[in-house]
């Protein structure tokens, strides 16, 4: 008998061996996955009882982004309340469990949310109990944000500001915006809304960017060199380029023309030549320094961001096969079309400031923890070097003729040297709308600040130089008076 | 040393348990230690003392360690119930100390545990008694489809937690008697042509029987151990006419499977009778027919039944899209717990347990699901221990059968121990997906009064048969 019981003893120690087995399995081998199953509301209900880290505008007092308590203390949950409403929605988006979150409110989330990494998780939890938000100090300027806002005033359009020596997006505005108190109650009616007021026009729409492009074109012409700020070129309209007849703006003819004078009138048949001068090959090459083709390098989620680029009548991006001449201009037709997104055309800006060295954009200055170390400093960091420094200083030079004498005078600054770019894109089925652009930088000497702006849908005879520039000019105004 | 004195020494570090972890759920609940928690520590301590000093006046040879390690066992659970709710706590309590006054009483009215064999008969009839009340209209009542709780007034009770011990009385002393003479070994091996058509004719028939009836690959493996171990049983000279009582037994888990639907109690049932019959005869072929016949019985009714079946799909696949939310939230729920508790887990006091505005995340958190709050506050570590505790329970219930010094000495001992490793397979395996989910009692651990009770009558009765044991072979010289 005592055999038959040690067996089963053995038996036994067996089964509760499976036991361990299996609750090493659940506690540890598949707990990850078990973490992201969809039916788990665990971590949304711990995330509830997190209070997230504030987001501050970049002075480090304006509070974006707060939170709620409610209920009273084991049961104690935070919701967020966004203080300044709509004014920097689409920068900072929202976080609510029921609606997920957006924005920076997404790619921050590890940071907003307290999240550690596994040495520091440790430390702090032997410092106390409770797991706390660290807050984030963004880039973002109020005043500047504000002046786009105003200059924008309600059209649809977008407008970005960067910091040339660092990155730092000083504005990211979209118009129109939604306010995020209200997601909770009313997303239905916000994403339903045939205005679109979620989708952030300066990284998630694409537009034709006009002659603003030509600066693209002129870096690539330049930098290769295949021509120089002097170099003569026939201006004489119409002239044909790819077999089919391309005018100038209003049919005007220049004759022979110096590249600088081009830029300044905005000569199309002189670029379309430059382009087929410098071919596809070198143009692509030069976009995808300025970071065309791929998602902008932003502190920001990559659902909310699209590539700029050439786009062919299919909506697919290619880099050969297209009109050079064309999209040298900032246009294109069914077998490429050229498309930047706002913030794209802002880096443009930014390099050329910058010396032809292109900065990784950042939305984020410094995660600081809640007695006010700071977690995580956000360096400049360097994306790429697009062109030589001489040929930065040659387009600053061309590009400063445009505000000063050429088609952007409306974006000149009193006692500031500013350079810039017009465009002014046909839109619409029957070309019946103009997209105007306008990206500048500003002072020319030692630049601090770059913009772009562009607005919807506008009716016909609205310019870039119009309708854009005076926008960029009171922006520009606004951050280099707050100190940009 | 003496084994009591170790008994003693043994309740120190559980009174410590105690005081740290209601300490530790304190903290986490009001941000300060108040002095509750040495009270409980003390209060604890103090009954097992009582029960201690009880034990060296009655039983004071028997085994010095089953009585601390189920002590620890009832203070994990009362740490962990307090944690999920403070009101069951206390009544917890009130039932511990109810316990240990069966505990007590057990040992004073059974002063030599072979009077129980007197009334075997008896003590079977009253526990098919037992195992029916839950049906009986005006006191029983269905909870998730299973017919286990019988309610008089206030008062709810499981009358399945006392008849398992019935039945292992019962059974142990029927196996006593029957054991040697169930199954004799052949004196004379058979002649060549019976042998041949005794292995010859089942395998050809198993083999036709498979293949016309289209069984599929468990019901092939079934009917191929069935026949293997029926030709086991007759290639020797089983007595028919006592099979009786066992084919009894075999039907009553049968029938408990279909009037009390309740999967884990029949598993834990019939687990523990075959367990009994396999040391008593020797015989794993019996075992064979009884598992076969069980497990044939349980799929008929897996496919009859639609509570039966439904726990075997959810057990499958809880996380099925429409599951999830309804049948296998149960499940789900425990295993995203012990997910939460990793490695070390959250700490006491520190799971979540509540549902914002209301609720519980995890149902029967205090009875089915307590082991997943475990591994969600302690961790596998945790876990791995309380498994530990049992294995260690166990082992000192089978090193009393061992030194038991009689067939039914044994038979009782490995009887009790094993119902009680079956129990918490039987529950830790359905919370961790090892089988399907059942709703049974953690012995010790989860909240339940009659659960608490039936297992400090069950820890009487093996320490009664530890003490004979143990005096005995003290007075042989044995080492003890």
């Amino acid at each position: 008998m005592n055999r038959q019981i040690v067996q089963l003893f053995a038996v036994v120690g067996v089964l509760f061996a499976l036991l361990v087995a299996f609750t090493s399995r659940w506690t540890v081998f598949e707990a990850k996955s078990l973490e992201n199953n969809q039916a788990n509301r665990r971590p949304l209900i711990e995330e509830e009882k997190i209070p997230r880290g504030l987001i501050y505008a970049r002075d480090g007092r304006t509070v974006i982004a707060r939170n709620r308590a409610e209920g009273r203390a084991e049961d104690r949950i935070y919701t967020r309340l966004y203080p300044t409403g709509g004014l920097f929605a689409h920068p900072i988006g929202y976080s609510f469990i029921k609606n997920g979150r957006r924005s920076l409110e997404q790619s921050r989330n590890d940071d907003l949310a307290g999240q550690e990494d596994e040495f520091q998780s440790i430390l702090s939890g032997l410092e106390s109990n409770d797991r706390e938000g660290f807050d984030v100090v963004t880039n973002l300027d109020v005043r500047g944000t504000q002046a786009a806002v105003a200059g924008l005033a309600g059209r649809k359009g977008a407008v970005v500001a960067i910091e040339p020596q660092t990155g730092k997006v000083r504005v990211m505005v979209s118009i129109p915006e939604y306010d995020p108190n209200l997601i909770t109650s009313q997303f239905g009616r916000i994403n339903n809304d045939p205005n679109q007021p979620l989708l952030n026009r300066s990284t998630q729409e694409l537009y034709p960017p006009g002659s603003t492009f030509k600066v693209v074109t002129t870096t690539a012409a330049l930098d290769s060199g295949k021509v120089t700020p002097d170099t003569i070129i026939d201006g004489s309209s119409p002239k044909v380029i790819s077999g089919v007849p391309l005018e100038n703006a209003g049919g005007e003819s220049f004759g022979p023309i110096s590249l600088t004078d081009a830029l300044t009138n905005s000569v199309n048949v002189v670029f379309a030549q430059v382009g087929e001068r410098i071919g596809r090959e070198t143009l692509v090459e030069y976009m995808k320094r300025y970071g065309f083709f791929s998602d902008p390098k932003l502190d920001y989620p990559d659902f909310q961001m699209v590539p700029s680029g050439i786009i062919n009548g299919d909506g697919k991006y290619v880099q050969n096969g297209f009109d050079v001449g064309r999209v040298a201009i900032g246009q294109g037709g069914l077998e490429g079309e050229i498309r930047s997104a706002p913030i794209q055309m802002a880096e443009v800006a930014a390099t050329v400031a910058n010396g032809g060295r292109l900065m990784r954009p950042q939305l984020t200055d410094r995660v600081v923890r809640k007695d006010g170390r700071v977690k995580e400093r956000v360096e400049p960091d360097l994306q790429s070097v697009v062109m030589k420094p001489e040929t930065a200083k040659e387009l600053t030079e061309m590009m400063s003729r445009v505000v000063e004498e050429g088609t952007g005078t409306a974006g000149a600054l009193a006692g500031i040297r500013v350079a810039g770019k017009t465009g002014t894109a046909e839109v619409g089925a029957a070309r019946e709308f103009t997209q105007p652009w306008f990206i500048a930088f500003a002072p020319v000497e030692t630049p601090r600040m770059a913009v772009a702006v562009t607005v919807e849908r506008q009716p016909p005879g609205s310019q870039g130089g119009t309708v854009a520039a005076p926008i960029a000019k009171s922006v520009l105004e606004a951050l280099l008076e707050s100190g940009g | 040393m003496s084994a009591r004195t170790r008994e003693l020494f043994g309740l120190l570090p559980v009174s410590l348990l105690v005081a740290a972890g209601f300490a530790a759920v304190l903290t986490t609940r009001t941000q300060d230690v108040s002095d509750a928690t040495l009270t409980y520590g003390a209060v604890f301590l103090g009954l097992c003392v009582v029960a201690h000093l009880f034990i060296r006046a009655r039983l004071p040879d028997a085994d010095p360690y089953m009585f601390p390690l189920s002590a620890l066992l009832a203070a994990i659970g009362l740490v962990l119930i307090y944690r999920i709710d403070p009101e069951l706590a206390r009544e917890q309590a009130q039932w511990f100390v109810a316990g240990l006054a069966f505990f007590c009483g057990t040992i004073l009215v059974i002063r030599d545990h072979h009077v129980l064999e007197r009334y075997r008969y008896t003590i079977a009839a009253g526990s098919i008694a037992l195992l029916a009340m839950p049906r009986l209209p005006g006191i029983g009542a269905p909870v998730n489809g299973a017919y286990l709780a019988i309610k008089v007034g206030s008062i709810q009770f499981q009358p399945a937690e006392f008849a398992k011990l019935g039945i292992i009385v019962f059974l142990a002393s029927y196996l006593r008697e029957t054991g040697d003479i169930l199954v004799r070994p052949r004196l004379r091996p058979l002649p060549y042509q019976r042998q041949l058509l005794l292995y010859g004719l089942p395998a050809v028939l198993t083999f036709l029987a498979i293949l016309v009836l289209d069984l599929g690959a468990a019901g092939a493996v079934l009917l191929a151990v069935m026949v293997a171990s029926l030709v086991a049983v007759l290639r020797e000279r089983p007595s028919p006419k006592h099979f009786g009582p066992l084919l009894l037994v075999w039907g009553l888990a049968m029938l408990m499977l279909i009037f009390i639907r309740d999967l884990g109690s029949s598993v834990m049932f019939f687990g523990g009778f075959l367990a009994l019959l396999y040391v008593a005869t020797g015989r794993l072929s019996l075992v064979g027919i009884g598992s076969t016949l069980f497990f044939a019985g349980a799929f008929y009714l897996a496919q009859a039944e639609s509570h039966v079946e439904q726990r075997v799909d959810v057990w499958l696949d809880p996380f099925k899209p429409g599951v999830v939310d309804r049948e296998g939230y149960q499940i789900a729920q425990a295993l995203f717990a012990q997910a939460d508790g990793g490695l070390f887990g959250q700490g006491f006091g520190r799971a979540l347990l509540d549902l914002p505005g209301g609720g519980t995340i995890l149902p029967a958190a205090h009875t089915d699901l307590i082991y997943a709050v475990l591994a969600n506050e302690a961790g596998l570590f945790g876990a791995a221990g309380l498994i530990g505790a049992y294995l260690l329970l166990v082992f000192r219930g089978f090193k009393t059968a061992l030194y038991g010094g009689d067939g039914f000495s044994k038979l009782l001992a490995t009887g009790l121990t094993a119902v009680l490793a079956l129990q918490v397979f039987v529950i830790v395996g359905g919370v961790t997906r090892v089988i399907p989910l059942t709703g049974v009692t953690l012995p010790f651990v989860s909240y339940g009064g009659s659960s608490i009770v039936a297992n400090m009558v069950l820890l009487a009765l093996l320490l009664i048969v530890s003490d004979r044991a143990r005096a005995e072979r003290a007075r042989r010289g044995g080492l003890v």
